[in-house]
């Protein structure tokens, strides 16, 4: 198998890249424009906000940005939903599911001794324990930040249906939700995804959606070996991603992995201080 | 025996005489010894350029001493300076004994006595401490009513600037409160005297009186913390009225020497417009001094991030409180009392419906009694965070060793390059 051309696997189809895409864009957006109000009492929340204007132009774009973002999360649904209709569980359980299944707690369980050097590194399948607990992060934060956020948006109109103290419980939510999912993405995702030992500085299978034969023979050899053993490997196997394309997801990489570094690091000197 | 002794007498009397008229002769180069009259006094003085010998100024103008009240009142200048008045040698001597207004202005002195500038010139021998002359001038002094007055409503505020807005003098009064001429300028009562011509508007003399300005630590100072309320009221007698009512102006008419008086929220020399921005978010924080839970759970609300940030198109305190009518909600009159709390949230929220007015502004996460379910949502967050938080963290802690020793072993397995790092363990 080990010829001239480097051989690489697709992962992520156009799709997906750009959805994520978009997600990025408009998590950040939510990021930059909604934290200062979490952290209203730093100087630099007031630099912030001034530097977009006022706290209504950071408003509507926090607005825009979430408009963005539950586009990405209405599409995304959309999609599942098409396989479900056209009979294709597999988005339910399985190999190829999001949904955890017993194989995450043994990988967990394999992965931790490996840490430890008390046992071999669990042979991972598409998508490993931590990648599946990303995935269901932004779900549940969707739900929540999504949710509460709405009710923030339009409190009179909901006052109709909620009692006056959902939008104590609202507010507090929103903003400890967002703490926890900028954190996580900015901390967790990015070293999990990108900042690890092994993937450093970044992996870019996620602006190119492919990554070379051997490393996902190394990372993922339970799927390696399953689509070998079902003959899907073929259709899977692609040429190396464009030299452009590369470049292109470097660069996005680069800076989102910059501004979310920084904004971590104004989070935590807020909390130092 | 008669004649010579009588020639002798006559004689006598002669010599005697002479005696007695020489010295008096010897004098008679001017008429008869009478006081000085001004003519007298401005041969010298009256060229405004006149200095003594070590320069000091020690001319005036004649005009505008004849404009002057004194001159107007053909005062003389020997009724000031009344060492002089039995001089009869010109140049006088040299120094003069210190006019003493008194004689004339005995309240007006008894009044300056109790004064901080009279104080302060008591203190020290140095002090540079108003004096008469310094607001009213020497020989220009003009009524208070007269518009080019040095104590005229409208210049007023420049003539006290003459110390209170000079550096110098500030430090070597040790004047605490630094350069107020500066402050007053900019605030509404400076520039509606300074800018807009307002007699009405308040001046120095307008809250601090103008011969007993007395410090502030002194009870019957107008600007004793006691006293404030009403000074302010002299003029805004209306707001007074408000205040008093209102729940700390009760505290202040019970004696509660916390409650907040005027100046806690106004400032006493930057009293700025009530709708400056900057000002209206000082106050919250003026607020929070002594309300330190309201104010720390109203950060915890979008009204009280946004303030925090600078700008003030949501609620501050003041929007559902009131400013100089604030009652305990408790109070019917109250703004945020269950009657009326509807009508202060549809203020900004013109849909507001009742439910929407249950919303707790002042909502406490760390308060089980008064907010359970926030709190026990609070707590969960809390939880979840530390927990997400510390499991990944000491997930990606176990995980960093490993993937270093990972990245070693992949860079050498695949193809065996030269330049390989070799002798890595596995």
């Amino acid at each position: 198998m080990r010829e001239t051309a480097p051989v690489f696997v697709r992962r992520f189809d156009a799709f997906d890249r750009v959805l994520h895409g978009f997600l990025m864009l408009s998590f950040l957006g939510l990021a930059a424009t909604g934290l200062p109000l979490l952290f209203s009492d730093e100087p630099w929340a007031r630099a912030m906000t001034r530097f977009l204007g006022s706290f209504e132009v950071a408003g509507w774009m926090h607005r825009v940005s979430a408009l963005i973002l539950i586009a990405v999360f209405s599409v995304h649904l959309s999609r599942i939903g098409r396989r479900l209709i056209n009979g294709d569980y597999s988005v339910l359980w399985g190999p190829t599911s999001m949904v955890p299944r017993l194989r995450d707690v043994t990988d967990f369980v394999g992965h931790i001794r490996w840490f430890v050097g008390m046992g071999p590194r669990p042979k991972f399948d598409r998508y490993t324990y931590w990648e599946k607990f990303d995935y269901w992060a932004v779900f549940w934060g969707m739900g929540i930040i999504g949710f509460s956020g709405l009710l923030l948006w339009f409190p009179v109109m909901f006052a109709h249906i909620v009692p006056g103290w959902a939008f104590n419980i609202a507010m507090m939510v929103h903003g400890e939700e967002a703490l926890l999912a900028v954190g996580f993405i900015f901390t967790m995702h990015f070293f999990n995804g990108h900042l690890r030992p092994e993937k450093f500085p970044m992996d870019t299978v996620i602006f190119t959606g492919r990554v070379s034969l051997d490393e996902f023979r190394d990372e993922r050899p339970e799927e390696f070996a399953r689509l070998k053993r079902e003959g899907g490997l073929q259709a899977v196997l692609t040429d190396a991603p464009a030299p452009w394309l590369t470049r292109l997801g470097r660069t996005i990489g680069t800076i989102a992995i910059t501004a979310g570094l920084l904004i971590v690091g104004l989070i935590v000197y807020a909390l130092l201080t | 025996m008669g004649r010579p002794s009588r020639r002798w007498q006559v004689a006598g009397l002669v010599a005697s005489f002479l005696l007695l008229t020489t010295p008096a002769f010897a004098q008679r180069r001017a008429p008869a010894p009478k006081p000085p009259d001004n003519d007298t006094c401005l041969a010298c003085h009256g060229d405004p350029a006149f200095k003594s010998d070590a320069g000091r100024a020690l001319g005036l103008d004649p005009k505008k001493f004849a404009e002057s009240i004194h001159g107007n009142l053909s005062l003389a200048c020997i009724d000031c300076h009344t060492d002089l008045k039995a001089a009869v040698d010109f140049p006088h001597v040299p120094k003069l004994a210190r006019v003493n207004c008194a004689s004339c202005h005995q309240p007006a002195v008894d009044a300056y006595n109790l004064s901080i500038h009279a104080y302060a010139r008591r203190q020290s021998a140095t002090s540079v401490a108003a004096t008469c002359a310094d607001c009213h001038t020497a020989h220009e002094i003009r009524p208070a009513k007269d518009p080019l007055s040095t104590t005229y409503a409208l210049n007023l505020p420049a003539t006290c600037s003459r110390c209170h807005g000079d550096p110098a003098i500030i430090k070597q009064g040790h004047i605490a409160i630094g350069n107020v001429a500066a402050l007053y300028k900019d605030s509404i009562h400076g520039r509606a005297v300074t800018r807009s011509g307002l007699l009405v508007a308040a001046n120095c003399t307008s809250c601090h009186g103008n011969h007993d300005i007395r410090q502030k630590g002194d009870p019957a100072s107008r600007v004793n913390r006691a006293n404030i309320p009403a000074t302010c009221g002299s003029c805004h007698e209306g707001i007074k009225t408000q205040y008093a009512a209102g729940v700390h102006g009760a505290a202040f008419g019970r004696g509660n020497t916390r409650a907040p008086v005027c100046a806690d929220c106004h400032s006493a020399h930057q009293i700025q417009r009530a709708d400056v921005s900057a000002w209206q978010l000082d106050v919250i924080r003026e607020c929070g001094t002594c309300h330190v839970n309201n104010i720390r759970t109203y950060r915890d609300t979008f009204h009280g991030q946004v303030t925090s940030l600078g700008f003030v198109r949501v609620a501050t305190c003041a929007a559902c409180h009131g400013a100089h009518t604030i009652f305990p909600s408790s109070d019917a009159r109250s703004m945020t009392s269950p009657g009326r709390v509807l009508s202060t949230c549809q203020q900004c929220h013109a849909n507001a419906t009742a439910g929407f007015a249950k919303y707790d502004p002042h909502a406490d996460k760390h308060d089980r009694d008064r907010n359970p379910l926030l709190y026990y949502a609070s707590t969960f967050m809390t939880w979840l965070l530390l927990g997400t938080f510390g499991f990944f963290g000491l997930h990606a802690i176990l995980w960093f060793p490993r993937g270093f020793s990972e990245r070693r072993r992949n860079r050498r397995a695949p193809p065996p390059g030269p330049g390989d790092d070799g002798g890595a363990e596995i």
